[in-house]
């Protein structure tokens, strides 16, 4: 079957691409755009390594189909430091060693700055099933929600 | 300045280890710059996918692939007949055995397909869908044959036999007929039969548990080049790349020398990333297409054809008098090993009574094949299953004899001097400390309280060991040409450990942390290195990158003496510097390893160390678990409501990181006691292979994990360190049925403790005593 053009605009850069009917945003992102920083944990929704915004709406982008991306706007890990100046989330995952093997990571990057967005002051319970659709086999999720918390005061703050 | 790192006042005597700066690579894995398995390419490179067994068990009589090598796009096919079958001979590989017969035939299936999910085929063509849609022109001819997927049932005379030739090994006379019990073991000390007969209180329970998977969240994924003259490369997420190059060259006949593997960054593994499922595959299709060729599993595959840890049935009995010492302590042990033999039923029988300083001890452990994916290693393998089992029993033998749970263990910990039941005898060990501590803890002090009106609270805890190991491991540390130092380690990093080898560098040299750049090495890079794995990636490193420095400082010395014109010993080195000593102390300025190693070229030539060492001196690690439950009377739902994890480190080297470990270690064995299982149906095939049906903890399952890091300093090691990611898992399980049964009365002995299964409990409870 003949491919699908695509216009789409992916962390604030107009982006053309071609893709199969069937490829979803993640295949698009990792294979044809060279943006593996999105990652596919399961393909079905379950684990949440793919989040991505689309339309600021947070969406696990193996659910999205790529032609889904046409005349939306898409923002991916690639996209949330800006310039040399890390995101808070960023930071504070590194200072509170929100991470380890880092895979999961920029998932929960990018839902945690989806739920700051909306409630800048988020409580414990409220960040930890916000975050309940990513999953993280490696810390118990006690540094995450720690690091989420932590970002949500000193942002308040400043 | 974004990246700006961080410090914390230095810890005691060191100035490094005991710090929690930024991790090294955490800036790539923040902005997703990091490489991982599935994210690497290359020029012209294709894609890989596995046709796999629909059956659980079947003779595989005819496969033809004519109409798949004719789809357009497709350049490669490979089935059994592009790999040879390999002798039956056990070949020892590190900590563990493997024969590479099992090892071949489980990458590729050969007569028979052993478990639903087995590989038989693979593909590889220009595209993902183009690779997909052969698989599907791929025609296997199945006999299916009856399968068997309990543990107990793959005993009984009358099962199917997976392996006709398969006689049960420690057994006198060596069986004549074919089973699926491919060993026996038995570890004992003393007098079993006396041990009870001194006993005031004995307790027997039989016990159940289910394979979980490691479920880390990166599925496997390799991509293999090998060009016309048979020279490959592999980039690959792994926990030991040097094994990866290891297996691979033995079983497509390769030299060593001709296959470079490059670690991935690794998105977790916990024993399950040291096999190889994909990569031998995905070489052969490169070899036939002389492509590169990627492959990564789907989530359905890792479940299938990956992992998991051994289920298994157990029997417990433990004798006690009445002042609180155990008298003996029985066990026997049946574990499922998936379709090939060598389940971790050895560490699993090992490590059973390993917490306890006891007389009279008898473990017996049958390791079993069944028609589900081979078992690979799991953190701790095979010891969360058996102590799950015998800190069960402990808790209820404390119960009847009226005494605190945690006296109870004191009464009878291990320690320094204790005789294992499997041989050695004990170095210095922090059992001890970690009980005390517990008691001591606020959490094991504090009132519990009901937090809804159908809810019913309980306090469980349990301990754990775990071995630790050494093993090869080699380093080389660069001195550049401004003095800063490039660390290779041969372990891949799978939770931090650059971060901690770079801080034991910054200790050994005497220079800043952030003046460390630490990677990990590719196969060419350095000598062999045993795999990340056994609590050994800390450990081992510290002593060969300890090695190494020193080598290197001894260099830089010499340099300086050179200089100065002074004999070669009476330069030392101080903060970083070589400084004069002796009777030359003071007659020069000290000379910073910058300034030594920029004028290298002059001196000699340039400045490295390098270490290449089998380490031994691994102390093991117990730790002690307190946990709080509240079970829901009205749906069997389990609440975690407090947890609390105490473990010896030795020496927590970068303390946020052994933080972790506690926690995710913790968090898994959560998973384990509540809710993972393998569910199979009658057909024989995984019904639930996939995250949601499967489920692991997600964040608004479990509250904080508090941590308690002891530090018994191990006293082989440079800097104390002892190994810290295994032993977190081995604790929850008792830890959390021992809560539920102080919560409900009701001694749970079967893993899963899922809403159902506890609900069932609850009314049968309810029925019989009302």
């Amino acid at each position: 079957m003949a491919k699908i053009h695509v216009t789409t605009e992916i962390n604030g850069d107009p982006v053309e691409f071609l893709c199969e009917p069937e490829q979803t945003l993640l295949d698009v992102l990792r294979d044809e755009l060279n943006l593996t920083g999105s990652k596919e944990g399961c393909a079905s929704g379950d684990c949440g390594a793919c989040s991505v915004m689309a339309d600021d709406r947070l969406v696990c982008a193996c659910l999205v189909l790529g032609a889904e991306a046409e005349g939306k706007s898409v923002e991916t890990i690639e996209g949330m430091a800006d310039g040399e100046d890390l995101h808070p989330l960023q930071q504070k995952f590194l200072e509170h060693a929100a991470l380890q093997c880092g895979v999961c990571t920029p998932g929960f990057l990018i839902a945690a700055k989806a739920l700051l967005e909306k409630n800048p002051d988020p409580s414990e319970t409220e960040v930890r099933y916000w975050l309940a659709g990513n999953l993280c086999r490696c810390t118990g999720y006690d540094k995450i929600i720690r690091a989420v918390l932590d970002t949500a005061s000193d942002m308040r703050g400043s | 300045m974004a990246t700006a790192l961080k410090f914390e006042k230095p810890n005691g005597e060191m100035k490094w280890i005991g710090t929690r700066p930024v991790r090294p690579d955490g800036v790539d894995k923040v902005t997703g710059r990091a490489k991982f398995g599935a994210d690497m390419s290359l020029p012209g490179m294709i894609f890989g996918k596995v046709l796999r067994s629909p059956h659980a068990h079947a003779r595989i009589k005819s496969i033809d692939t004519s109409k798949a090598e004719a789809l357009p796009g497709v350049k490669a096919v490979v089935t059994r007949n592009d790999f040879q079958d390999m002798p039956s001979e056990i070949t020892p590989a590190g900590e563990m055995l493997i024969n590479y017969r099992d090892v071949m035939r489980n990458v590729m299936a050969r007569d028979k397909a052993l478990y639903e999910g087995h590989a038989v085929a693979a593909v590889a063509a220009t595209s993902n869908s183009i690779a997909q849609k052969a698989l599907a022109l791929i025609e296997v001819d199945y006999e299916v044959l009856p399968h068997v997927i309990d543990v107990m049932d793959a005993i009984k005379p009358d099962a199917p036999v997976l392996h006709e030739d398969m006689f049960t090994e420690g057994v006198e006379p060596t069986p004549t007929k074919a089973s699926n019990a491919s060993k026996r073991v038995e570890f004992a000390i003393g007098d079993i039969e006396k041990g009870f007969t001194e006993a005031d209180v004995i307790v027997e329970r039989v016990f159940d548990t289910k394979p979980v998977h490691q479920a880390y969240i990166e599925p496997h994924a390799c991509l293999a080049s090998m060009s016309e003259d048979g020279q490959a490369e592999l980039f690959v997420c792994t926990q030991g790349h040097f094994i990866v190059r290891t297996h691979c060259a033995r079983l497509l006949g390769m030299d060593v020398a001709s296959l470079k593997v490059t670690a991935s960054e690794i998105g977790g593994g916990f024993g399950g990333k040291t096999v190889v499922y994909l990569e031998p595959v995905a070489l052969m299709l490169s070899k036939k297409s002389r492509k590169p060729v990627k492959m990564q599993m789907t989530r359905e595959e890792v479940f299938k054809a990956s992992g998991p840890t051994s289920g298994a049935h157990m029997r417990i009995k433990i004798g006690a008098s009445k002042d609180g010492r155990i008298t003996a302590g029985e066990a026997e042990l049946y574990y499922q090993a998936g379709a090939f033999q060598g389940g971790p039923i050895g560490p699993g029988a090992m490590c059973a009574y390993a917490p306890y300083d006891l007389e009279n001890v008898k473990v017996i452990g049958f390791d079993i094949v069944t028609n589900r994916p081979k078992v690979a290693a799991y953190r701790a393998p095979g010891a969360p299953i058996s102590e799950y089992a015998v800190e069960s029993v402990v808790d209820e033998v404390a119960k009847k004899l009226g005494i605190d749970p945690i006296d109870f263990r004191l009464k009878n910990a291990a320690k320094e001097g204790t005789r294992t039941a499997y041989g050695p005898k004990l170095g210095a060990v922090g059992l001890i400390e970690t009980l005390e501590a517990a008691k001591a803890h606020d959490h094991y002090k504090a009132p519990l309280k009901v937090n809804h009106d159908h809810g019913m609270v309980g306090r469980g805890t349990a301990s754990g060991f775990w071995f630790n190991i050494g093993g090869e491991t080699s380093t080389t540390i660069n001195v550049n040409e401004d003095g800063t130092v490039t660390l290779i380690q041969g372990t891949p990093d799978i939770g931090g450990s650059r971060a901690s080898n770079a801080l034991m560098a910054a200790e050994a040299f005497g220079i800043d942390y952030d003046k460390i750049k630490p990677m990990v090495g590719d196969t060419s890079a350095l000598g062999y290195t045993f795999l990340t794995g056994g609590s050994r990636a800390t450990l081992a490193n510290g002593v060969t990158t300890r090695e190494a420095a020193n080598s290197a400082i001894a260099e830089m010395c010499r340099r300086a003496a050179k200089i100065w014109e002074i004999p070669e010993d009476a330069v030392k080195w101080e903060n970083g510097a070589a400084v004069p000593a002796g009777d030359n102390a003071g007659k020069f300025e000290p000379m910073s390893m910058a300034e030594i190693a920029k004028i290298a070229g002059k001196t000699g030539g340039p400045i490295a160390g390098h270490a290449h060492i089998n380490v031994q001196g691994a102390g093991p690690s117990f730790g002690t678990h307190i946990v709080d439950v509240e079970v829901d009377k009205e749906t069997g739902k389990v609440d975690i409501l407090r947890y609390t994890v105490i473990q010896d480190a030795g020496k927590a080297v970068h303390p946020a990181y052994v933080e972790g470990q506690y926690q995710g270690g913790a968090v898994q064995g959560i998973g384990w006691a509540l809710n993972e299982e393998y569910i199979y149906g009658e057909d024989g095939k995984l019904q639930n292979p996939g995250f949601l049906d499967y489920r692991i903890p997600v964040a608004s399952d479990v509250p904080m994990i508090d941590t308690v890091i002891v530090e018994k300093t191990n006293p082989k090691h440079p800097y104390g360190v002892r190994g810290v990611g295994e032993t977190p898992i081995v604790p929850p399980m008792a830890a959390i049925a021992n809560a539920i049964e102080q919560a409900t009365g009701i001694r749970f002995t079967e893993l899963p403790m899922s809403p159902p299964k506890v609900l069932k409990a609850l009314d049968e409870d309810a029925g019989g005593t009302g």
